[in-house]
């Protein structure tokens, strides 16, 4: 794994190109520390650093075919390369190397761009083609590994992160106000829009591909849910079951192919439990597995790992993640995540990681996706319930079923149906709303909205992020059934917005780690696309056809486990032991003042509650997105005042290479 | 002296609009429906009222009946003062 960087456009002296380029390389130091490369060309160059994994001795990179015209850069992995490597070699192809990245050249000589859709990987690889002058940058279908672009004159520069396109003399780090209230509203910025004004983000499953003529952005891959109408195969449960089983099973072990040891998350739930289990036999010399523990009951799993350890009999190791573990953490968290968030979960992620790395390993699986692919999400229930209560709006009795769709939420046991009504009912969603399953949390998290200044307010009258959702929906979403539909939202947008960057790529690459996601294998998301609603969620069990599937893998207490979703402590880290420093620097009026995005004087106020009492979700989502801004802003652009419609001029920003 | 409604609805400009007084609710306005408190908002009223108010609540008090508008939490506190001082005068 790695960090790619590149140019496409005007010609540049080798020597500035050089320069240039080994400047980009550095700020993505983290994602690839074992090897760096470069190779410039006629208006075009590519860097590379690299995080050895297969093909340790002869996988060095950019790498070229032996006529030289083409040329690659890649980052991820291609988990059938063995495969592709039989059928190409079949065909006449003759490798020179036993790294996957030599399959994407043999690939594009035999498909030209068609070679996507025969990769199974995670990846992001930018390829040269020389005769054709013409560059072709791919991100793999479920965005796992991050691609960024900036235009700037008439040349196109491509990183791994931002951070990279930040060394581009003359490009900004200017904030995009949309995009903030985008993170105010669905957790990150829907690519290709980023929090930076000028830097674009290839979304998964898509294509850039450019010429001397222009630049072009494709999808080439999208889920595909049935239509609601369409008559079910009628496949008895069981026989669904052994399918998945047997399809996880194949994702997971082609995902433990590494020339270094994989490891694995276990963070005690059902999901990472499956993929430890599953990949325990793959691993030849024992599997390692690696968790999180936390303090507070409410958070910590760590009687599930102890047990899940026994079954499996990993060589275990944990850190453990308190509050002032993770107000520790949190400034170089942002400095990864790129983006300002509304949790602080990211962070233990990223102490897990540098503990990975401490433990001299370098590539972990992790149950990440199942909760998408197999509708695992709480979300999906409520939407439900909310149909359900919807369709007899006078009705008393639905509304309790609230009260069991939130069994660890305390204060919820105790609210009358009234109660309840009055808060799940209240905003009268139309069910035929695309968004309709999504709107409580977009309400929810766009609460906070209320510390925004007023002239980000005014620069912000009449914009609705939701509208731009809205306009990326594909046109059958209408006819999917309703859970399907909140599945695909889910699985576009927060997934590698939000989990799988904020949470996974950057806090992972932070420390040089590879996270594998084996729920993530497009031919099981394919799969679990076509499969019944009701096998999924069913009645109250979520991820029903998956634990049937894993009945004989785990211990029934983990199989049958009710979703703990994954939370660390907010707003409650930065002030249960000694407040750090910055937190008083970057919030207090006049820091809040010169940055101009949010109102000083409530924040002062939000800060001072923080600092006296424990907070419910506006609250906590408040604080950890002001003070995460802040840090960004701090971080980023280095300016004064954020004004509404206000172009400084451009600057280079010098990041982490002082 | 403050009215028991100005009380509250300064309260709740303070912890919930965070000094947002172009947000301020009417008496009678839903502090539900217009996004001013949440589940855990309403638990921070119900503190406020034992605290600050000195009126213990029940859990089968906390209703949006009682907790919902200015107007209803006002009346609902005014009946149970009233109820407290018969008990005192008992």
């Amino acid at each position: 794994m790695c960090g790619v960087i590149g140019y496409f456009g005007d010609r540049v002296p080798t020597q500035e190109a050089r320069h240039l380029l080994h400047r980009m390389a550095v700020s993505v130091q983290h994602r690839g520390p074992d090897d760096a490369g470069f190779y410039i060309g006629d208006g075009i160059g590519f860097a590379h650093r690299r995080l050895s994994i297969v093909g340790i001795a002869d996988g060095h990179q950019p790498m070229a075919n032996v006529e030289g015209s083409l040329v690659v850069c890649f980052n991820g992995e291609i988990f059938n390369y063995v495969e592709l490597r039989d059928m190409l070699e079949a065909r006449g192809h003759r490798f020179r190397t036993t790294s996957d990245t030599e399959v994407i050249l043999h690939l594009y000589a035999d498909r030209g761009d068609e070679c996507v859709d025969h990769l199974n990987g995670d990846f992001v690889f930018a390829l040269w083609d020389a005769s054709r002058r013409r560059l072709l940058i791919a991100r793999d279908r479920m965005g796992v590994r991050p691609l960024f672009y900036a235009r700037r004159e008439n040349t196109l520069f491509f990183a791994s992160e931002v951070k990279a396109l930040l060394g581009v003399p003359g490009l900004s780090a200017e904030m995009d106000p949309f995009a903030l209230d985008q993170v105010f509203t669905f957790w990150a910025p829907v690519p290709p829009r980023t929090i930076f004004k000028d830097i674009s983000e290839l979304p998964a499953g898509h294509l850039l591909t450019a010429d001397d003529g222009g630049m072009t952005v494709r999808p080439y891959w999208d889920i595909a849910f049935p239509d609601a109408a369409e008559r079910e195969d009628g496949r008895a449960e069981a026989d669904v079951a052994d399918e998945v089983l047997a399809l996880l099973d194949d994702a997971t072990a082609i995902r433990m192919r590494a020339d270094v040891p994989v490891g694995a998350y276990l963070s005690g739930g059902l999901d990472s439990s499956i993929t430890c289990a599953l990949a325990k036999p793959y691993a030849q010399s024992g599997l390692r597995t690696f968790s999180v523990t936390f303090g507070s009951q409410e958070h910590d799993e760590s009687s599930y790992q102890r047990e899940m350890v026994r079954a499996l009999g990993t060589e275990h190791s944990s850190i453990f993640c308190g509050s002032d573990e993770i107000a520790e953490a949190f400034p170089s968290v942002v400095l990864h995540t790129e983006k300002p968030v509304v949790r602080t979960a990211p962070a233990p992620l990223y102490l897990l990681s540098r503990h990975v790395r401490d433990e001299a390993m370098k590539v972990v699986l992790t149950g990440e996706g199942a909760d998408e692919v197999f509708a695992g999400y709480d979300i999906f229930k409520e939407a439900r319930v909310r149909r359900f209560c919807a369709r007899q709006p006078g009705s008393q009795r639905r509304w309790q079923l609230f009260r069991r769709l939130y069994p660890y939420l305390p204060g919820l046991q105790q609210q009358s149906p009234d109660a309840l009504a009055a808060y799940f009912g209240a905003h009268d969603d139309d069910p035929a709303d695309p968004l309709f399953s999504h709107r409580p949390r977009f309400r929810s998290t766009g609460a906070a909205k209320i510390f925004f200044s007023a002239a980000l307010r005014e620069e912000l009258a009449g914009y609705d992020a939701a509208d731009e959702l809205l306009a990326r929906i594909p046109a059958d979403f209408a006819r999917w059934h309703p859970l399907h539909q909140a599945q695909y939202l889910e699985t576009k947008f927060l997934l590698p917005d939000y989990i799988l960057s904020s949470q996974g790529d950057r806090m992972a690459m932070a420390h040089g780690v590879e996270g594998r996601f084996p729920f993530l294998d497009h031919r099981l998301v394919e799969l679990a696309a076509r499969i019944p609603p009701a096998m999924k969620l069913k009645g109250f069990v979520e991820k029903s056809i998956l634990r049937k599937a894993t009945e004989g893998l785990l211990p029934p207490a983990i199989n049958t486990r009710v979703k703990q979703p994954y939370r660390a402590p907010d707003s409650a880290s930065f002030f249960t032991g000694a407040e750090p420093d910055y937190v008083g620097r970057l919030l207090n009026r006049t820091a809040v003042e010169k940055t101009g995005l949010f109102n000083p004087l409530a924040t002062e106020k939000l800060l001072s509650k923080c600092r006296r009492q424990a907070n419910g979700f506006r609250d906590n989502t408040a604080f950890v997105g002001v003070l995460s801004t802040q840090l960004w802003h701090e971080a980023f652009t280095k300016r004064s005042a954020w004004q509404p419609g206000h172009h400084e001029p451009s600057r280079t920003i010098q990041y982490g290479d002082a | 002296m403050a009215t028991l409604n100005e009380e509250i609805r300064a309260f709740i400009v303070e912890s919930f609009l965070f000094g947002d007084t172009s947000r301020t609710p009417g008496d009678d306005d839903s502090l539900i429906e217009n996004d001013v408190v949440d589940s855990t908002g309403i638990l921070e009223l119900v503190a406020f009222v034992e605290d600050n108010l000195g009126i213990p609540v029940a859990d089968a008090e906390i209703l949006p009946a009682n907790f919902d508008s200015i107007a209803k939490l006002a009346a609902f506190v005014t009946s149970k003062r009233g109820g407290l001082q018969q008990d005192d005068a008992a």
